[in-house]
């Protein structure tokens, strides 16, 4: 029962969290198969170009007032990141301003969609194989050449194209079909005895799920939360072309490379991370206290 | 319920008013799309107060009548009566009954107290009062130290306390129990089953309990209705069932009888006299005349065979059947003695021989032996 009770939420553990046998050493130690070193040195690899460019970029947001785009450090100091939000290299902190709700209507929209049609599809419809490949196919398509599709039809339209309509849905485009996939994977995972039982109890439809599937698949839909607001705030290909006369954060950075020879650029990216982890890591928090709750919540009281 | 209740016949609707839970099925079938009926057209009472249990295999339809009693699930036809009033298209709750799910299905986000609160939740009782109510149906089945766990931190006997608490809370007349004790060890299993026995006398509500363990079945019921492929093959008390099966497939299932086959030589009101396969003949108990000619199947408990060294001297006897010993395993009471038979396609026959006679007089496997019983024994099964 226990298992089933932690397989209906979402399960986030290190691969080797549990054994106490991490450390010692495998009998066959001394010849491991070459393959071994092979994945050894593709793993360092993959880790030195992820954040070794992360790192020198966070290093060189701190260079001194006199510092250039590249080392040697010329003191440390917060120049940039003050020429940065005062608006002398372009229009940040107006970015900001602009992508941050985008990315929370985003958000929104994915998770409230999202549940919906994981709680629809449940039940087979006919044609469901087809709406659902019809969804999921979207993803496939080249993000730059849908934006400027949204774009040409709010043109015909004689529409203006601006972040919150054009933009907002060039991104859904992105967001919805992800949402969907993660929800399939959550609600497959779903006992519906829970409902039946929530049935059998007395609850009507809206309390069932009011009170038991929702809270069940909380920590699944806080991921799809936190996929739709971070694909949104990322979001690059689709939004260049529908979001108007004022940009988003990553059309902002993109343009501030095409003229920006400060590194006000590097405190930029320092900053977007900096948000990116904040919420990343709120939204990891959340999913472990509930978990831990479920599980260990009598044991500490 | 300590009658027989007759299988085939459905008569008036609950037996007794006054009494709480009385069931009746009429006709009740279940068939899903282009496959044959999952459950077809089944009579079936069951008195107030009674411990019925479903028995049968997996597949033979008796979660499915456990589902449709349980409003899970409507019937394609028939009507299922819950103290006389046809309770079909009505809601779980408008019905008065209440269902245990196999692995539970205990909420896994909320605590004990609020899993068995929760069907007063539903209904709107403010949370002071419902809490209260909760902590009593939990202090009867036990488990008040631990009314603030969560579910996962439960072990399996624990969890089916809460299940039963959450499922009690609004006082059912009828409580449905699918498989409930199949996610427990064997240990646990044989305690559990005692307490779900205990809680039904305790509530005298009436308790359907699906199970596919012939022992199971036999050890808490009142009634045991046996299933085979969507109908009822016999309905009957425990000891009914297991002494005197009805059918050839009630024997097989519920075990314990050795059934031998053998040709109708002539009938004297309802005893016959078989020829069988081997050279001896066998006097059998019919529940109808049997024809003659007709080739009839009957049942001898295994525990009523008498196992002997063979004297091939002696003509064999009637009663007797004839084989080598295959196994034998000793049991501590008695000792299970695994005979070939003498004759092609041999069927399955085992002789439970009570320890002190096996000793008295032991056989070796690979020894020729004489296996008799007493005339009363025997009872013929239907097809």
């Amino acid at each position: 029962m226990a298992s089933t009770a932690s397989s209906s939420v979402m399960t986030i553990t290190a691969p080797h969290d549990k054994s106490g046998t991490r450390f010692v050493p495998r009998a066959d130690a001394a010849h491991r198969p070459f393959t071994f070193y092979l994945l050894a040195a593709f793993f360092v690899a993959y880790v030195l170009f992820l954040y070794g460019p992360m790192l020198c970029m966070y290093v060189l947001s701190f260079q001194g007032p006199q510092g250039a785009l590249s080392f040697p450090m010329r003191g440390v100091s917060t120049y940039w990141f003050q020429q940065l939000w005062e608006g002398t290299n372009g229009d940040v902190a107006g970015a900001v301003k602009r992508s941050l709700p985008l990315a929370v209507v985003v958000m929104a929209v994915t998770v409230v969609f999202s549940v919906a049609a994981g709680l629809g599809f449940r039940s087979r419809v006919k044609g469901s194989t087809a709406i659902f490949y019809g969804v999921v196919v979207s993803l496939t398509a080249p993000g730059y050449v849908l934006g400027i599709g949204i774009g040409l039809m709010f043109n015909l339209l004689g529409w203006q194209t601006h972040w919150l309509s054009s933009a907002l849905g060039a991104q859904l485009s992105w967001t919805l079909p992800f949402g969907v996939l993660i929800t399939f994977a959550v609600f497959g995972r779903f006992d519906p005895a829970y409902e039946e039982a929530a049935r059998d109890l007395g609850a009507t439809p809206a309390q069932t799920l009011r009170m038991v599937v929702l809270p069940i698949l909380l920590p699944g839909i806080i991921a799809i939360a936190l996929f739709g607001f971070t694909l949104s705030y990322d979001e690059f290909a689709r939004t260049l072309q529908t979001t108007g006369a004022s940009n988003t954060v990553p059309i902002e950075i993109w343009s501030m490379t095409q003229n920006v020879t400060s590194p006000s650029i590097y405190a930029l990216g320092t900053v977007t991370t900096g948000i990116s982890f904040l919420i990343i890591g709120s939204a990891l928090g959340s999913i472990f206290w509930i978990q831990r709750r479920r599980l260990v919540k009598g044991a500490l009281e | 319920m300590q009658t027989a209740t007759p299988d085939r016949a459905f008569s008036t609707p609950a037996a007794s008013i006054d009494a709480r839970g009385g069931l009746a099925l009429a006709g009740v079938t279940k068939r899903y799309a282009d496959g044959p009926a999952a459950v077809d057209r089944i009579d079936l009472q069951i008195e107030a107060g009674t411990y019925c249990c479903l028995l049968g295999p997996s597949g033979c339809g008796k979660t499915t009548m456990l589902r449709m009693i349980a409003g899970h699930e409507t019937p394609s036809a028939g009507a299922i009566l819950i103290d006389g009033k046809n309770v079909v298209g009505l809601s779980p709750s408008e019905r008065g009954t209440a269902m245990m799910f196999q692995n539970y299905a205990l909420f896994p986000h909320l605590s004990v107290r609020d899993n068995v609160a929760f069907a007063m939740r539903t209904r709107g009782i403010d949370k002071k009062a419902r809490l209260r109510e909760a902590d009593k149906v939990i202090e009867q089945v036990q488990l008040t130290a631990l009314a603030d766990r969560m579910p996962g931190q439960l072990s399996g006997g624990q969890q089916q306390r809460v299940a039963l608490a959450r499922a009690i809370i609004m006082r059912p007349k009828v409580l449905l129990l699918d498989e409930p004790l199949s996610a427990l060890d064997e240990f646990l299993r044989l305690q559990m089953r005692g307490e779900l026995r205990s809680m039904q006398r305790m509530l005298g509500i009436t308790f359907v309990h699906v199970t596919h363990t012939q022992l199971e079945a036999i050890a808490v019921a009142d009634q045991v209705v046996v299933m085979e492929r969507g109908r009822i093959a016999q309905s009957a008390t425990p000891h009914e069932i297991y002494a005197r099966p009805q059918t050839a497939y009630v024997a097989h299932f519920i075990g314990g009888q050795n059934v031998l086959r053998g040709t109708v030589a002539g009938t004297v009101g309802h005893t016959a006299m078989l020829t069988g396969p081997q050279t001896g003949s066998f006097v059998v108990n019919t529940r109808a005349p049997a024809a003659e000619g007709q080739i009839l199947a009957f049942g001898v408990r295994r525990d009523r065979v008498a196992v002997t060294p063979l004297k091939r001297e002696l003509v064999q006897a009637s009663n007797e059947a004839r084989g080598t010993v295959r196994e034998l395993e000793y049991q501590g009471i008695y000792m299970k003695v695994t005979v070939a038979l003498h004759e092609e396609n041999p069927p399955p026959f085992v002789a439970f021989v009570e320890e002190r006679a096996f000793f008295e007089q032991p056989v070796a496997v690979g020894q020729d032996v004489s296996c008799s019983w007493a005339s009363e024994e025997a009872h013929g099964l239907e097809a």
